[in-house]
């Protein structure tokens, strides 16, 4: 996957047709290829609990039906932490023009406040799509539209971060915008989690 | 022993309560199912004591797995009423569901997780201690292949393993799904002291075989079923 | 059940929305800078609002769902949802034919309520694939209502992201708040939002009929034909009112 996001970097370089980004289109960049580097982990979710019978073993143990929920929305985190550990520095390397120096540590809050959102919304919609048929489909079409503001807050904030001359502060309200998507859909994906391993 | 509340199926009756019947292990009254407009069950009325086997037959569709399955809290009755281990499903399954085992069709196991792999987790799931794995393992014979993932061993050896899954916990009931699919005859008399009638637990059995189960039962009961 | 009432509410909506065009065409001024075509403002925006109040109702309709167990909720959800997403196409369309008269573009990013509009479209646009490739019925319901549920508490907090994200710098006739229309500009307003609503009720109201017609006459053919149920002819994304077969003694 992180190989997924390196051959993006490179796509998006002969695409767009530049050596070195900066500002809002580096910042679109980043996010486009993290948001669909994370759809690919979406999909493979819980395909080994649909597969192999790994929902009934879970069901059938005395233990609450959200520490599912917990324990995928935590691998599907560390997963976007690890491909962004890969991805990150790439981008500078190939993409960002700038030193990243003073960007990285504000970079790096608002990536992992956005991850969260990313996973909590991936486990949820995968979970949703994991039963049907076209599920390959199914799970971005509903993921993608979802986490939208996770991709407008995450690029606003991270932009100028990205300046062509050297970072500029984080506006904050992108940030409680993250926050806020984050805590709804939390609690959101609690309440009606159960309800998708119920027969 | 993890299992919470291990007193409710074969509690002693109390001196002073001598006339009661002991609680059935499992009692069902009327009980439906149906997948959409299909009805699976129909009207399955039984009751089952404590440490009795009941042997369910009846031909491939007639509905026994998934009468195994909402007796194992995974399917929601559509009619009638369930006790298992006097808890009603599927309301109190949370209750219930740590001391149940169920042997399914499936052997419910990660493919691409080794034995000893895959019972450690439902070790820690179920709260059982760790080395009722290894000991399990010994005993159905696999601890020389336990360490292979699942998708290499043959399927008798991956219905072993789902047996040690099945009574890893040591559970009151057991929910048996043709217990002996795959298996061959040494094999079989590996796993009889963990889910033969020696295993000390309520058991419910399901075959399509009659000839060859009722040499194992010691109750059964014809019931109604369309498929 | 739903046939109830169905006739008074008909000739109400036909009624109140014979009001608005009338006000419309013949009462509300035109508009100072963007002429005559700013009437189309009556019908888009009362469709938006009754579109997206029809989502958060069908998410609200799935909540009853998932707490009571009872199907007809999620029949209910699914009319409503299907009705929203009918308007939904209305408001892009006629977003679009505004957008291209006022400001010469079919389609403009920086219009908040339009682009959130095409990303709740988008969203709920997967509905009816999820219900129809989950072969199940009962858990097409569930997942259906956790859909609802889900992407109904999202449209707020998309309007807030998107709103926030864009300028405006465009002239809008209605101010965020609503607070600064001309008397009779609202007025006309208000009641082309009222025929609106009055309207995607009684279509609402027509579908849940209509619906329970059908299962009332399954249910009798079934009865008819004896024990064999009739199976619904192919699968399909639309619930049906007909109760889970009950155990016949």
């Amino acid at each position: 996957m992180a190989l997924f996001s390196l051959t993006t970097f490179v796509i998006f370089h002969f695409g767009l047709h530049r050596t070195s980004l900066s500002g809002d289109l580096a910042a679109g960049v980043l996010w486009v290829t993290l948001l669909f580097a994370a759809m690919l982990g979406v999909n493979r979710l819980f395909v080994a609990e649909h597969e192999q019978g790994g929902f009934d073993a879970f069901l059938l143990a005395p233990v609450d039906r959200s520490a599912l929920l917990v324990a995928k929305a935590a691998a599907l985190f560390a997963y976007l932490v690890i491909v962004e550990l890969v991805a990150v520095p790439a981008f500078f390397l190939l993409l960002a023009g700038p030193s990243p120096g003073q960007a990285l540590p504000d970079l790096l809050w608002i990536l992992l406040l956005a991850d969260l959102g990313v996973a909590v919304v991936g486990t949820l919609t995968s979970a949703l799509a994991i039963q049907t048929r076209a599920r390959d489909l199914i799970g971005p079409l509903t993921a993608l539209p979802l986490l939208i503001p996770v991709v407008i807050a995450g690029a606003r904030a991270t932009e100028p971060l990205l300046g062509a001359n050297g970072a500029g502060a984080v506006p904050l309200k992108w940030a409680a915008i993250l926050g806020l998507y984050d805590v709804v859909f939390a609690l959101l994906s609690y309440a009606v989690f159960d309800f998708l391993l119920e027969d | 022993m993890a299992a919470p509340g291990t007193e409710a199926a074969g509690r002693p009756i109390a001196a002073g309560d001598a006339r009661r019947e002991p609680d059935p292990a499992v009692e069902l009254d009327g009980l439906g199912r149906a997948y959409g407009e299909r009805v699976v069950l129909r009207d399955v009325t039984l009751a089952l004591e404590p440490g009795r086997t009941l042997l369910v037959l009846g031909p491939n569709g007639a509905g026994k797995s998934t009468l195994l399955r909402i007796l194992a809290t995974l399917l929601r009755p559509h009619a009638g009423r369930a006790r298992v281990l006097a808890h009603e499903l599927p309301r109190e399954g949370w209750a219930v569901r740590g001391r149940i085992g169920l042997l399914a069709h499936e052997p419910l196991l990660y493919r691409d997780l080794s034995g000893r792999e895959n019972l450690r987790y439902q070790a820690r799931l179920f709260g059982a201690p760790e080395a009722r794995v290894g000991e399990l393992v010994e005993r159905v014979g696999m601890a020389r292949r336990a360490d292979e993932p699942v998708r290499t061993l043959s399927r008798g050896m991956v219905q072993r393993l789902a047996i040690c899954r099945t009574v890893l916990h040591r559970p009151e009931l057991l929910l048996l799904d043709e217990p002996l699919a795959n298996l061959d005859p040494a094999a079989a008399e590996l796993v009889e002291p963990l889910i033969g009638r020696t295993a000390g637990a309520t058991r419910l059995l399901t075959s399509h075989d009659p000839a060859g189960a009722l040499a194992r039962r010691s109750r059964s009961r014809p019931w109604r079923c369309s498929a | 059940m739903y046939g109830k009432g169905l006739r008074p509410l008909s000739l109400a909506s036909a009624a109140t929305l014979t009001a608005a065009f009338a006000l419309v065409f013949f009462y509300a001024p035109n508009d100072a800078d963007q002429g005559f075509v700013q009437k189309i403002f009556y019908v888009h925006v009362p469709m938006a609002i009754v579109a997206l109040g029809g989502f958060v109702a069908a998410g609200l309709m799935a909540i009853a769902h998932l707490r009571s167990g009872d199907r007809r909720w999620d029949v209910r959800s699914y009319v409503a949802i299907h009705l929203s997403l009918i308007l939904a196409i209305g408001v892009l369309v006629t977003g679009a034919i505004w957008a291209k008269a006022s400001w010469g573009h079919w389609w403009v990013w920086d219009e908040p309520t339009l682009v959130s509009f095409l990303i709740i479209f988008l969203l709920y646009a997967t509905y009816q694939p999820l219900r129809f490739s989950i072969e199940n019925p009962e858990r097409q319901a569930r997942y259906a209502s956790v859909f609802a549920i889900t992407a109904g508490a999202f449209v707020p907090l998309n309007f807030i992201a998107v709103r926030l994200a864009q300028a405006y710098t465009h002239p809008r006739v209605l101010s965020t708040t609503g607070g600064n229309l001309p008397g009779s500009m609202r007025l006309t307003f208000l009641v082309a939002l009222a025929g609106m609503a009055l309207l995607y009720v009684t279509l609402w109201k027509y579908e849940m009929a209509s619906k329970h017609a059908s299962a009332q006459l399954r249910a009798l053919r079934r009865k008819l034909a004896g024990e064999e149920p009739p199976l619904p002819a192919g699968r399909s994304a639309a619930p049906s009112l007909a109760a889970p077969a009950q155990p016949v003694p």
